[in-house]
């Protein structure tokens, strides 16, 4: 192509024949232009099917009303109630997971102990579990049916179809993201930071706030953004423990479910489009981190 | 500090790091633990600074009971083997750490942490890098700030895990000197773990030659040279 460019047309098939092409010198990992091509096609074809054409979707069936019936949809008080309720279980279960998933990867990471890789595995449980069979197992551990279940309905505390039966559920399925991002990062900074701290009369305190903590602390923003995306959106198990109980226990997923059942199409799809702007703020939060830090993001991971 | 090693042994599962060894380190003296990787020298070292907790025997600092005194209270002023300095504070702040972690009775001012920072990186030949992070320094120079971290605790000794292991040849002669120098000036009991023989043999004043968990013998450079106790010393010192 470059040699094309370089010469006249009339001449062209004499310039190539001088200078073969296989004298341009191309890199070993380094494919051919139309398989790059080819690839980045696919990949974009793919993203505006799977990705972008659903998300467009969203806001223009909220839309074609006007705005002012999407807004009016909005303040529907159950509406509001699901999305009081969403932004609360994620404010409960974010912070108890991010405190979790500190505290399993500094047992996975700082000690040595038999069993550690059973606890890994039972920490990566949430991903292979499908989120329905997770919720029916709090429903049967803590229902009106249950010795435990029974008890609590009976002293005035139900958890399932009631919002403590929610943050469970949601806890359970985002419990890995926050120690799934710690664990291969504090695995390759090892101990010898934290012991120079204690060698130097740190208490073990201390030494988790001044030294480690700042070492692990973009990988547990990261993990907490990707944590408080998943707890907003989750369904399936939050629909078999809610009950669905609008303007109680319904959240922003269920009560966008409920609507869309009712026919309701631009209350359906404006909440869609409210928890999709949730969820553009998280990422675009993340992305606006990663920009700003980059520079410490890479400190962090190499050294 | 004199420090008194009794038949302390360490067990890592059904593995014995250390059989039981016993010796005798006089206060001030400049030591030298010197054996292949796998002799236990550095799982020794780490018995001193209470990083590791012996499976049996005692340690005695001034003829004091310390097998169970825990690391923070010992005093131990620790060189890790990569320096383990702390990325994210600067060089004056990585040195202070120490002073600022005591307890509020016995923590110094600001200003006394201030200029005790400063005179550590004059002793060690670094006055103007106070304000830097570790990733902008030298490796000869990460090793000098480790060690001022070190000594910043006023510790009863000094304890160094392979110093000079990640330096290269001409780095490494130049900190020897250095630390000979250190040693002199503060007059510590200073115990550092190698595997040359040639680094051992140069700057302690008492070499202990390790291997397989065991003491193979403990002399003067110049007697361990001239009369080898036992084959590996003699093979070892060969190589």
């Amino acid at each position: 192509m470059a040699d094309a460019t370089f010469s006249p047309m009339t001449d062209s098939a004499l310039t190539l024949a001088s200078r073969p092409r296989a004298t341009r010198f191309r890199k070993a990992t380094e494919e051919p232009r139309w398989f790059r091509w080819t690839l980045t096609a696919v990949v974009l074809v793919l993203l505006a099917v799977l990705v972008l054409a659903p998300l467009a979707t969203v806001f223009v069936e909220a839309l074609v009303k006007g705005i002012p019936a999407a807004l009016e949809s909005l303040g529907d008080e159950d509406a509001l109630a699901a999305i009081r309720l969403t932004l609360t279980i994620a404010a409960v279960a974010v912070p108890l997971n991010a405190l979790f998933g500190v505290a399993a990867a500094w047992a996975l990471t700082k000690y040595s102990w038999r069993g550690k890789a059973f606890l890994l595995t039972l920490i990566d449980l949430p991903f292979s579990v499908s989120p329905v069979v997770a919720g029916l197992c709090i429903v049967l551990l803590f229902g009106a049916n249950s010795a435990i279940g029974g008890w609590l309905v009976a002293t005035g505390h139900p958890i399932v179809f009631a919002v403590p039966g929610i943050v469970l559920a949601t806890m359970f399925i985002t419990f890995p993201f926050v120690a799934r991002e710690l664990v291969p990062l504090m695995t390759e900074q090892g101990t010898s930071e934290e012991e120079a701290a204690l060698t130097l009369g740190a208490s073990g305190a201390r030494m988790f706030f001044t030294v480690t903590l700042p070492n692990i602390k973009w990988a547990l923003l990261y993990g907490v953004l990707l944590c408080n995306a998943r707890a907003m959106g989750e369904f399936g198990a939050v629909a078999v423990v809610s009950g669905k109980i609008r303007g109680e226990t319904a959240t922003m997923p269920i009560m966008i479910e409920i609507f869309y059942n009712q026919y309701a199409s631009v209350a359906a799809f404006t909440m869609a489009g409210v928890l999709t702007l949730l969820a553009l703020v998280t990422l675009g939060l993340k992305t606006a981190l990663e920009w700003r830090y980059a520079d410490q993001l890479s400190a962090s991971g190499r050294h | 500090m004199h420090i008194e090693i009794d038949e302390i042994a360490k067990e890592f599962g059904a593995t014995a790091a250390l059989q039981p060894v016993s010796l005798s380190i006089p206060s001030g003296a400049l030591i030298a633990l010197l054996g292949p990787s796998g002799s236990g020298k550095t799982t020794l070292l780490r018995i001193l600074g209470g990083l590791e907790e012996p499976s049996q025997g005692r340690v005695l600092f001034d003829g004091v009971d310390a097998t169970g005194m825990r690391v923070q209270d010992r005093r131990a002023g620790f060189v890790f083997q990569h320096y383990a300095l702390f990325k994210h504070m600067t060089v004056f702040e990585n040195i202070a750490y120490g002073l600022r972690a005591r307890p509020r009775a016995t923590r110094p001012a600001n200003a006394e942490i201030g200029r005790r920072v400063t005179k550590l990186l004059e002793l060690i030949q670094l006055p103007d890098i106070g304000k830097r992070y570790p990733s902008q320094l030298s490796g000869g120079q990460r090793q000098r700030v480790a060690l001022a971290r070190a000594l910043a605790i006023e510790p009863r000794m000094l304890l160094l895990d392979e110093p000079f292991g990640a330096l290269d040849a001409k780095v490494r002669k130049e900190l020897r000197g250095g630390l000979r120098h250190i040693h002199d000036t503060t007059g510590l009991t200073t115990i550092f773990v190698t595997h040359d023989q040639e680094e051992a043999m140069e700057l302690a004043d008492l070499v202990v030659v390790m291997s397989m968990g065991r003491i193979e013998q403990v002399g003067k450079p110049a007697d361990i040279r001239a009369k080898p106790q036992t084959e590996f010393v003699r093979e070892f010192l060969a190589a």
